[in-house]
């Protein structure tokens, strides 16, 4: 058995090294839809980070009457928390509140002038929530309308923010989609080309798959030496796709977040280095065997 | 001993490769087929080695009828089996020392047997100094020997001679068939297939001569007559 398997991966890597040119050629196919996988990855990492930055912009400002305990705002925000949805309560004190519009407002005399005149505060204490979507606003509203609440808020800013918000969580949604939508088509035209090259190699192979079977070799003796070659296709395709992706994403990474700030594509191939490296070698091995099995099957019949 | 009982492969209504073929071939004989080209010769070679099935009839190796053989066993049938063909079927990217040593890998054979076998073969077909070489660079003569030699690799029953003279010229010709009678003589049962008048009246041994499909003669030391 083993003496088999030797023999079977020497024959594979023999027949890889022999035909230099078809194995080229596969290698840069198998390389191509990787690098399209990867990329189409990146593409979407991008994405998600861009609809994150935007909803990271919105959020809506819960106002609590001037003679709400702070108890009791306390206690709405730990029930809030508790909401799926929620993804952060800011709360701001009456004090926090007057601290902030003094240092926005320093330079106007008049305004500061009249701020004075007053004796009490007159700013209102404020929750700022964040949801987790832009679509999930809504449900944060409805929470506040219930009966208790009604009494120590006197307005929410959600109805003034709605229609932007709207449009917003709409926007995300059919980026998210239809960059999904790109990326399944593309990666599916990727594995189609590279099952077509494969196949070219092992139909150029059939007359010595015949052969190899006129001579009494098992269907396992004469496929596993292609399936080798898949797997060897698989991982140099690998390797030559990522030596590609890094000097790219090195380049590009800058003018990328001078665009969009706040995404760092090369920080996050850094980071992802290992998984997207044995996600790209899974991808082509996958392919170059799958590729292989599918192709070689209906040569064997003999 | 190879039997084929009322042998009949119909290919469509109007294409009746075989009809009524009734043979005994015993072991260690040495018979030749002939008759021109579709009389039938290569369909009844590819009914022995199984890649085909007969319409009707039966062909038995010891009683044991081959069209019986499970997918899963017939590299075993294949392997009691050394065919030689026209075109000889090397593997191109294969020198001759591996064309030969792959039909002993694929039989599980183990590497001290291939390392003593193989030049042993080569050298039997005389060809010890063109191991390395791969087929591309052997002359037709060349390439039947290697074919040769691989098909005895498996130390087989039954050697099957497909035509393999018909891509080679005279002297090569008779290389291959001095060949073939030595390796009749080592005890393999040897099938020649072929339409050279020559070969066979040179060999006065049994022919069998096939017409359109039929067995219209065979007899010992025959001669091609049609």
């Amino acid at each position: 058995m083993l003496t088999n398997l030797m023999r079977v991966i020497k024959s594979g890597c023999l027949s890889f090294w022999r035909n230099k040119w078809l194995s080229v050629a596969a290698i840069s196919m198998v390389s191509l839809a990787i690098f399209a996988i990867t990329s189409l990855l990146l593409v979407n990492v991008l994405i998600n980070s861009l609809i994150t930055n935007l909803e990271d912009k919105i959020d809506i400002s819960v106002y609590f009457h001037l003679d709400t305990p702070e108890e009791d705002i306390l206690e709405t925000r730990k029930e809030l928390v508790k909401l799926d949805e929620v993804r952060s309560v800011e709360y701001i004190s009456a004090k926090e509140a007057l601290k902030r519009f003094e240092d926005k407002h320093q330079d106007n005399q008049v305004l500061m002038q009249s701020l004075k005149e007053l004796d009490s505060n007159p700013l209102e204490a404020a929750l700022n929530v964040k949801a987790q979507t832009a679509s999930q606003y809504e449900t944060i509203v409805k929470f506040f309308n219930q009966g208790k609440y009604q009494e120590i808020i006197d307005k929410i800013n959600y109805l003034e923010n709605k229609a932007v918000i709207t449009r917003l969580s709409s926007i995300t949604k059919t980026i998210r989609q239809t960059g999904l939508i790109i990326l399944i088509i593309l990666a599916i035209l990727a594995v189609v080309v590279t099952f077509n090259t494969i196949r070219l190699t092992i139909y150029s192979a059939r007359k010595e798959i015949k052969i190899m079977k006129l001579v009494g070799a098992s269907n396992w003796f004469v496929r596993s030496p292609f399936i080798i070659e898949g797997i060897i296709y698989g991982i140099i395709a690998a390797v030559i796709s990522l030596l590609i992706l890094h000097p790219l994403l090195w380049y590009l990474a800058p003018k990328i977040t001078a665009y969009l700030p706040g995404t760092d594509l090369y920080y996050f191939f850094q980071t992802n280095f290992l998984t997207l490296f044995f996600l790209q070698i899974a991808i082509g091995i996958a392919l170059g065997t799958i590729s292989s099995w599918v192709a070689i099957r209906r040569y064997l019949e003999v | 001993m190879i039997k084929f009982k009322q042998i009949s492969k119909i290919y469509s209504s109007d294409c009746r490769a075989l009809e009524d073929i009734n043979l005994i071939i015993n072991e260690k004989e040495f018979v030749s087929v002939a008759g021109r080209s579709g009389a039938g010769k290569s369909t009844l070679i590819r009914l022995l080695i199984r890649e085909e099935l007969p319409t009707q009839g039966q062909v038995f190796w010891h009683n044991h009828d081959i069209s019986q053989i499970q997918d899963r066993d017939l590299p075993f049938w294949r392997r009691q089996i050394g065919m030689v063909f026209q075109d000889f079927q090397l593997l191109p990217y294969k020198t001759a020392y591996e064309n030969i040593a792959f039909a002993m890998e694929v039989g599980a054979r183990t590497n001290q047997d291939i390392e003593r076998d193989v030049p042993q073969l080569l050298k039997l077909v005389n060809l010890s100094e063109r191991a390395d070489h791969f087929p591309d660079q052997l002359s037709g003569g060349e390439k039947q020997r290697v074919a040769i030699a691989r098909a005895l690799a498996h130390r087989p029953k039954i050697l099957i001679a497909d035509e393999p003279t018909g891509n080679l010229d005279g002297l090569h010709t008779w290389e291959i068939i001095r060949l073939l009678i030595k390796i009749n003589e080592l005890g393999t049962t040897v099938i020649l297939a072929t339409h050279d008048r020559e070969i066979i009246n040179g060999l006065e041994r049994r022919v069998i001569i096939l017409e359109k499909g039929r067995v219209i003669r065979d007899e010992e030391g025959g001669r091609y007559i049609l």
